[in-house]
């Protein structure tokens, strides 16, 4: 039985050499890291972890910013056999104190035993750790690399391959409590069937600016190629995304063919980079751009190809995946051997009846782009009320099984146990299945998703209930999805009962401040309303999806 | 100064946060605050580079280098002096 640790460490026997990873930073050379630069690296922090009395089983959260220090800590947990969980670091819109409630938070299911951060940042860590499980606060800067591996034995070879290998979270106080742990055999079977899916082989380089808390980062953009043993070549998000050019220029330069993007990233790159930025480059190596995490459109596609086609990018290139950290990382995969296929359906038939009708292109239809074909370990199935399951093109909730999901949701048997309806896993997406091909078309779940990030609507309308002027419970947050942007955006509607045009644009201005230091996301409208201006459902609750309606209702007749 | 001011605010009520109404101060932090997510910063340079012919780094899109508008103004008139 194999597990990460063995199949890192027989790389690093085999081939100590062998540059596996390169790191891109603004304003420096790329950092080329080996095998042997890896292990030796890793091992310092698995050493440190000992050294406090960090048993194996036992969580760490890491709280670095994406580089050398994170690829280090993360697998020096793996040699040591602890489980590692990768926490997003405070960006400059974030208040700190939100922060660190939401690590405390974390904390309290969780149960970590340590956290790994900077020197930097270790008075607020300390602070967050107060009667929490917490022991040891380790920096990085005080971690040191030995030149040479005295023992070759660690304790993570002794981890049995169903044993919890790391753990995933989505961002907000409900994603927190969700940590989605996976075994090293899920990830291996995950990683073995994906491989397959996209005709992997150990030529192909793979390019990402992703970041590691997030299973696109973390799977597809980390994990895999390092045990796989295929060239990986890393940039921060942070930098990415201010000068998105740098990934054309890594694939330009590494001769890269893999990348993963969410959608949005599709028309930010076609519509912020400059012609003189992209100068000389040429992307013919790119075999495939994988289009994950967020609903996929054509037009962004299109958008995409039509911009960088000049610079070298082949039609045949674009692809698209549907995945979930629940499942390791990818569920199914188009567009690798075959084009993508687009499904033109009828739109009136998909909202009245939950029917996915075939139709001709027209402006009363809707083009629905392919997720392909499930994964060899996995199996797809579509279920209507009561659980029943459908048949093709009929519109129910998208239920999955495989050799490759998740043990538990961590230290939460009441979440694992609702989460599973007789062994097939219910993941909240509406969808449909047409030729064995999957199509997502929405979700059974209130969640946003922004920029690929699940976002909890409840998060955000807990943060506007808190702002002075709106009416205590009376707020509601939905997405609505931009074209422009290719991603969804987040709209804030709250009750008041100040009636004064620039008071309440006061109160608007709080809650959007509000929102973006207590969360990870930028909100870009707030609406504040009279009393009694959101609809409530028979039991009392908000209901969502008719606010969104009524206030899409009311944008439309003002444009009318 | 001024102008530049109120030019680089109406662009940033306008087609950034899309509220044209909204009167940004001089002082008021942008970057801290979350009124220019990292999705936007980008479109800021782009825009700086076309009107006043400065090019801002992407090292230099965070709060360390502006954080307000005053700020940036004086960030724009260091490049335009060394033109």
């Amino acid at each position: 039985m194999s597990t990460l640790t063995n199949i890192i460490l027989n790389a690093y026997k085999d081939s100590p050499n062998k540059p596996i990873l390169v790191l891109q930073s603004p304003q420096r050379d790329d950092l080329v890291i080996t095998n042997h630069d890896l292990i030796t690296g890793s091992a310092a922090y698995s050493k440190a972890l000992q050294d406090n009395g960090i048993q194996p089983d036992e969580v760490v959260i890491i709280v670095l910013q994406h580089g050398q220090d994170l690829i280090y800590a993360f697998w020096g947990c793996i040699l040591q056999g602890v489980i590692p969980s990768i926490m997003p670091f405070l960006t400059e819109k974030l208040s700190p104190q939100h922060y660190r409630q939401s690590l405390q938070a974390l904390f309290e299911v969780i149960q970590p035993a340590a956290v790994v951060t900077y020197a930097d940042f270790e008075s607020e860590i300390r602070m967050a750790i107060q009667n929490t499980s917490v022991r040891v606060v380790l920096i990085s800067e005080q971690i040191e690399s030995p030149s040479s591996i005295s023992n070759p034995i660690f304790p993570g070879l002794q981890r049995n391959a169903n044993s919890i290998a790391l753990l995933q979270h989505s961002s907000g106080t409900t994603g927190l409590q969700k940590g989605v742990a996976l075994s090293h055999q899920a990830i291996l079977n995950q990683i073995h069937a994906y491989k397959k899916a996209i005709q992997m082989t150990p030529q192909d380089v793979i390019v990402s600016w992703l970041p590691l808390y997030h299973d696109m980062g973390l799977i597809a953009g980390f994990l895999m190629p390092i045990l796989t043993q295929n060239l990986l070549v890393m940039m921060s998000p942070f930098d990415w995304v201010k000068a998105p050019a740098r990934l054309f220029h890594a694939i330009h330069r590494y001769r890269g063919t893999l990348t993963w993007l969410p959608n949005f990233a599709y028309n930010f790159c076609a519509s912020k980079i400059r012609d003189k930025e992209l100068n000389g480059i040429d992307i013919t190596s790119l075999r495939a751009v994988i289009n994950c995490s967020e609903p996929m459109k054509m037009e962004s596609h299109a958008m995409f190809l039509q911009r960088f086609q000049a610079y070298g990018l082949k039609p045949s290139a674009l692809a698209t995946c549907y995945a979930m950290a629940e499942n390791v990382f990818a569920v199914s995969q188009g567009g690798i051997d075959t084009p993508v296929t687009l499904d033109w359906i009828n739109r009136a038939d998909l909202i009245s009846h939950h029917k996915a009708n075939p139709t001709t292109p027209n402006e009363d239809a809707i083009c629905m782009v392919s997720a392909g074909k499930p994964l060899s370990n996995t199996m797809v199935k579509v279920l209507g009320k009561h659980g029943v399951e459908l048949a093709e093109r009929n519109i129910g909730e998208i239920a999955i099984q495989s050799d490759c999901m998740l043990n538990e949701y961590y230290k939460r048997p009441d979440l694992t146990a609702s989460a599973f309806q007789d062994g097939w896993y219910l993941t909240g997406d509406l969808g449909y299945i047409a030729n064995g091909e999957l199509y997502i078309t929405g979700r059974k779940k209130d969640l946003i998703i922004v920029g690929g990030k699940n976002i909890y609507p409840q998060d955000i309308e807990a943060i506007a209930y808190s702002v002075e002027g709106v009416y205590p419970g009376r707020a509601v947050a939905f997405g609505v999805f931009n074209n422009e942007m290719g991603t969804e955006e987040v709209i804030v509607i709250a009750e008041s009962e100040e009636t004064d045009p620039s008071n309440r644009s006061k109160i608007a201005d709080k809650v959007r401040l509000a929102i973006n230091q207590s969360s990870d996301i930028v909100v870009r409208k707030v609406l504040i309303v009279e009393r009694g201006w959101l609809v409530k459902t028979s039991s009392g609750k908000i209901a969502r999806l008719t606010n969104r309606e009524k206030y899409l209702n009311q944008i439309s007749n003002e444009m009318a | 100064m001024q102008a530049m001011l109120t030019d680089l605010s109406q662009y940033i009520t306008h087609h950034i946060l899309k509220t044209p109404n909204k009167i940004l101060q001089a002082d008021e932090p942008l970057i801290s605050s979350g009124i220019l997510d990292s999705f936007h910063l980008i479109d800021l340079a782009l825009y700086i580079e076309d009107r006043f012919g400065v090019k801002i780094e992407d090292t230099e899109l965070n709060r360390q280098t502006f954080d307000n508008l005053t700020q940036l103004c004086e960030l724009i008139l260091s490049k335009t002096n060394h033109l």
